[in-house]
């Protein structure tokens, strides 16, 4: 299906994320943000490129791999995307959502 | 109920038992409850204190006997080493995945913002200190403190 995020026509899925990377720029994970009630600082922007760049490499991402990242320890990870850090920062970062439980 | 759509807000998981695959289970369940966003605690209780305790917590074992998932009849789950050989193939099998060992996935959970309660009655039926225990526990307390810990719409119970 397509969505129209910060005016332009992109590719999600059923949940809301991006399904070409392609179409990723920083107004659309910008949009995502906001509509999940996520303020954007630096930090966050660091978080998200990490995550995209371990996308790149096909990384499968879980809490505990990022937590041992030396990039942000879980509890600032909570901090920065405090309803569910996972599925909200990959969802603004505009790569899919990680299967896993941990 | 149809402004809050029953949502699950909160998950207050009792976890009453030290056997590594109901550990496992108590914490998996408050990991991904976090994940979601969703609040989680656990009341650790009975045996499952152990869990919890510095000097226990790294030497919990999968249950042979009584078991009928591990397969295998009763009688020889009793075998001396069973226990110990069916805990150490689970171990292997856990890495594979990625899954952290006790220690630090209490390190994680309490991370995660995770409450680590003891219950106050398991705890002097087993004559254990707080001192005894691992040092990211929120405190120890009475089911009724752990009851009003679960104020609130959206809160679910577990029993582990």
């Amino acid at each position: 299906m397509e969505k129209m995020i910060a005016g332009k026509n992109v590719a999600v899925n059923e949940e809301g994320y991006l399904t070409d990377f392609s179409q990723w720029d920083k107004t659309v994970g910008e949009e995502i943000a906001k509509e999940n009630d996520v303020t954007l600082t630096p930090r966050h922007w660091e978080v998200i490129s990490y995550l995209q760049g371990e996308h790149k490499n096909q990384t499968a991402l879980s809490i505990r791999k990022i937590g041992k990242s030396n990039v942000v320890d879980i509890k600032e990870f909570y901090e920065l995307f405090p309803n569910g850090p996972l599925k909200i920062s990959t969802k603004i970062a505009g790569i899919p959502k990680p299967v896993s439980c941990l | 109920m149809s402004e809050f759509n029953g949502e699950i807000k909160k998950m207050m998981i009792i976890l009453s038992k030290a056997t590594l695959e109901n550990v496992y289970a108590a914490f998996v369940l408050a990991n991904g409850a976090r994940m979601e966003g969703i609040q989680a605690e656990i009341f650790f209780t009975f045996f499952g204190l152990e869990a919890l305790h510095k000097k226990k917590l790294e030497h919990l074992h999968v249950a042979t006997v009584g078991n009928p998932a591990m397969h295998m009849p009763t009688m020889l789950g009793g075998l001396p080493g069973m226990e110990a050989l069916a805990t150490s193939m689970m171990k292997k099998e856990m890495e594979k995945i990625d899954m952290p060992d006790i220690h630090e996935f209490l390190d994680i959970l309490v991370a995660s913002g995770v409450k680590l309660w003891a219950c106050r009655l398991a705890m002097d039926m087993f004559h254990y200190k707080k001192e005894d225990m691992y040092e990211g526990l929120s405190d120890i307390i009475t089911v009724g403190d752990f009851y009003k810990q679960g104020t609130g719409l959206g809160t679910h119970m577990l029993f582990v």
